[in-house]
């Protein structure tokens, strides 16, 4: 027999430390007490995000959101809401209408709002049936049947949509482009070229929700006069590969795909093509270059793609999480996407949520929250109780947020005003153990790898700019290096051909801007702060605290440590590799960086 | 399956549409799905699907229907399972593996409990169902 009701109580790291388990014992006593025990289990569940709310008790099936609800109040939550089934008002959480989402009578203790994850997870992505029941391929019908193509693009218009693939550029401008322009061939595309590190907002859309995509497909090609539309996807997602290639098979056999689809002669195919990797293939016309055959390499704009794009026709191409959007802005309305989010940037944003987080994993949130809310709220705060440091978001292209502006409401105005960008998601949350420079460093040596090399201020600078990172790393650098990387940047941001040049020195920028005195600590001190850059760090036992346990002698890849069992144990510093392997091992906090 | 027209796909949505209703207002199957991106499969989605089969096999248990999706977002504690069963409330749990999986067959599905420290919550409400128009 199933119980008449479930009560969670959260049992996240957070909540334990504020009793958590002593409210999951006064519930059961008290449901002892008052005779409801059979009728009602108590779970310990894993942590619901909201931690500053904490300890969270959830109700069902009322769905009854408690907030900060101490051991006391057991009495009075199984007296009320269990025996006499009435809500406790007091500890209820106050369900804001979202100042993000002005949605109707849509109350929410949720943080996030999913509009582009609206399926995922939540259909199987290989039966198109599924997606059919969830007012999947309804956006189509209108389409092809009620709307004219300046009623769709009017619909865009009025939701505001911006490219999610990092620019923001309002999609329905992109889409009357190619419509206005001349030409029996058009072409739509979609870049699924995700290639930032720690990004995957673009695979887990087409793995777990690929018809979306098609559907929006479709949809812009009867909207411009396309009659073919390309995928472009990195051969590295063979999952999403897959599960594309099942739904465009599925579509076509139920006609929503092909000649003359739903009976209403209008044709519409796709075909995916493998990208092998290169970064630089998710800039628009590098990626049309792969598409044709061509290396990938992207040339000047304008002509832009809209009008001049794959095989020098008007081309629609936009990113996965834009195309998403579509389907739901024609079901729903323009107006009721332009409620959600902010007057600049209208909608969601999905990130990839990683890096030093409690909770990683991917959010969609309305524009206008703040990167508190993601990374505190959502994300549960920084894992293992360490200090918030910076956040990168924009993946290499973009820059780092530090404690300062946490409360700013993100959209892509105030991203780039902050000096770093939206860009597609990625979002790399950094804690006090991570070296602002060795960041940098890294995002640097990632875009020079990834350079096409066609222009030269991408190419040398590039180059340079890694080499003299690498120089401040081995503390070797001088004060004239700073200002030299800053100009070296600005030459980049102008000169370069396409976005991955011209945005490639902003980590250096952003972090030389938020985080001078750590770049100043290197050059002059010859230290570095948190410990990473190993030509900086020297490992030392402290004579004090080491008992002679010899864990750290027997971990030591290169038997730089040596000492008698019992007794004080000495690194060898000629011989120390800087591996941290001793540090990691030690049980007696005896090791010291310094 | 056919070619459809407007007619068709409109009475194809409607009719599974109420059978995707039906899995809140209780029909008696219950329903195990599993989350299969790239993310849950990474953790071991694979092996939690075939420990749910292996385990309604053993049971004799042929009334429980298990599927996938994708990825719920979750990536802190995948594999993730959603698990609806008539006279409960749907749950998602996490970091399931094989041991957490006979714990849901045993305990959720044929004993209608939740099992405890597995339970985790919906990120965000269904702009499709509760988003009204």
């Amino acid at each position: 027999m199933a119980f008449r009701n479930y009560i969670l109580v959260c049992g996240g790291t957070a909540c334990e430390s504020s009793k958590a388990d002593d409210i999951y014992r006064a519930l059961i006593a008290e449901c002892k007490a008052q005779g409801v025990a059979d009728e009602v289990q108590i779970v310990k569940t894993g942590c619901f995000g909201f931690c500053e709310q904490g300890p969270i008790v959830k109700i069902l099936p009322e769905d009854s959101f408690y907030v900060q609800v101490n051991p006391e109040d057991a009495q009075e939550l199984i007296a009320e809401h269990i025996v006499k089934g009435r809500e406790v008002e007091r500890l209820l959480y106050v369900k804001e209408k979202k100042k993000h989402t002005k949605v109707e009578d849509i109350e929410f203790y949720q943080k996030q709002f999913r509009i582009v994850l609206r399926n995922c997870g939540f259909i199987d992505p290989e039966n198109i049936e599924e997606y059919i029941a969830r007012d999947g391929y309804m956006a189509l019908e209108k389409v092809l049947f009620e709307m004219s193509s300046d009623d769709v693009i009017g619909e865009l218009r009025k939701a505001g949509l911006r490219g999610r693939g990092g620019a923001g550029f309002p999609t329905w401008m992109k889409w009357n482009f190619t419509r206005q322009a001349k030409g029996d061939l058009k072409y739509i595309v979609v870049n699924a070229d995700e290639g930032d590190p720690g990004a995957y907002m673009d695979r887990s859309v087409l793995e777990g929700d690929p018809h979306s995509v098609l559907e929006a497909m479709v949809i812009a090609g009867k909207t411009v006069g396309a009659h073919q539309g390309y995928i472009y996807i990195r051969a590295e997602y063979p999952l999403a590969i897959n599960r594309l290639e099942i739904a465009m098979k599925q579509a076509r056999q139920m006609g929503l795909l092909g000649k003359n689809i739903l009976g209403s002669r209008f044709d519409f195919d796709i075909e995916i093509r493998l990208g092998a990797g290169a970064f630089v293939c998710g800039e628009e016309t590098a990626l049309l270059a792969s598409i044709e055959g061509r290396r990938g390499m992207p040339v000047p704009r304008p002509p832009f793609p809209a009008v001049k794009g794959l095989w020098g026709q008007p081309t629609v191409i936009n990113n996965v999480e834009t195309w998403a959007n579509i389907p739901v802005i024609l079901v729903k309305g323009g107006e009721w996407f332009n409620r959600i989010g902010t007057a600049d940037s209208p909608g969601t944003k999905v990130f990839a949520l990683t890096g030093k987080i409690r909770n990683s994993g991917l959010v969609e949130v309305p524009m206008g929250i703040t990167l508190r809310e993601i990374i505190y709220d959502i994300g549960g705060g920084i894992a293992n109780n360490k200090e918030f440091k910076a956040v990168q978001t924009g993946g290499p292209s973009g820059g780092v947020i530090t404690k300062d502006y946490l409360d700013t409401p993100i959209d892509f105005g105030s991203l780039t005003k902050l000096g770093s960008m939206m860009g597609s998601g990625g979002m790399i949350v950094m804690d006090e153990d991570d070296c602002i420079v060795d960041v940098a460093k890294f995002y640097l040596n990632f875009t020079v790898d990834e350079s096409c090399g066609k222009c030269a201020p991408c190419r040398i600078g590039g180059r340079s700019l890694a080499n003299l990172l690498d120089k401040i790393t081995k503390g070797n650098g001088e004060l004239k290096d700073l200002d030299q990387m800053l100009e070296i940047g600005e030459a980049m941001k102008k000169a370069s051909l396409c976005a991955l040049g011209q945005t490639a020195p902003n980590p250096i920028v952003s972090s030389l801007h938020y985080f001078r005195d750590e770049y100043l600590a290197h050059v002059i001190d010859k230290k570095c702060p948190a410990g990473k850059c190993k030509d900086l760090i020297s490992y030392y036992i402290l004579p004090d605290k080491c008992i002679g346990c010899t864990a750290c002698a027997r971990k030591c890849p290169t038997a730089a440590i040596s000492g008698e069992r019992r007794e004080v144990h000495v690194i060898d510093q000629a011989a120390c590799i800087k591996c941290g392997v001793c540090y990691e091992t030690c049980k007696f906090g005896a090791i010291e960086v310094r | 399956m056919a070619k459809m027209t407007l007619q068709e796909l409109r009475k194809l949505r409607d009719s599974k549409k109420s059978e995707l209703d039906r899995r809140d207002i209780g029909s008696k199957d219950s329903q195990i799905i599993v989350g299969m991106g790239t993310c849950g499969i990474a953790a071991g989605a694979k092996t939690v699907l075939d420990a749910f089969i292996e385990e309604l096999n053993a049971r004799q248990i042929s009334n429980v229907a298990v599927t996938q999706s994708g990825c719920m977002g979750l990536c802190y504690v995948e594999p993730t399972v959603e698990v609806i069963s008539p006279g409960m409330p749907p749950v998602i749990y996490g970091k399931v593996d094989t041991e957490v999986a006979k714990r849901i067959i045993r305990d959720h599905i044929l004993e209608k409990k939740m099992v405890s420290e597995h339970v985790f919550d919906r990120p965000s409400v269904d702009i499709i169902k509760d988003g009204g128009k």
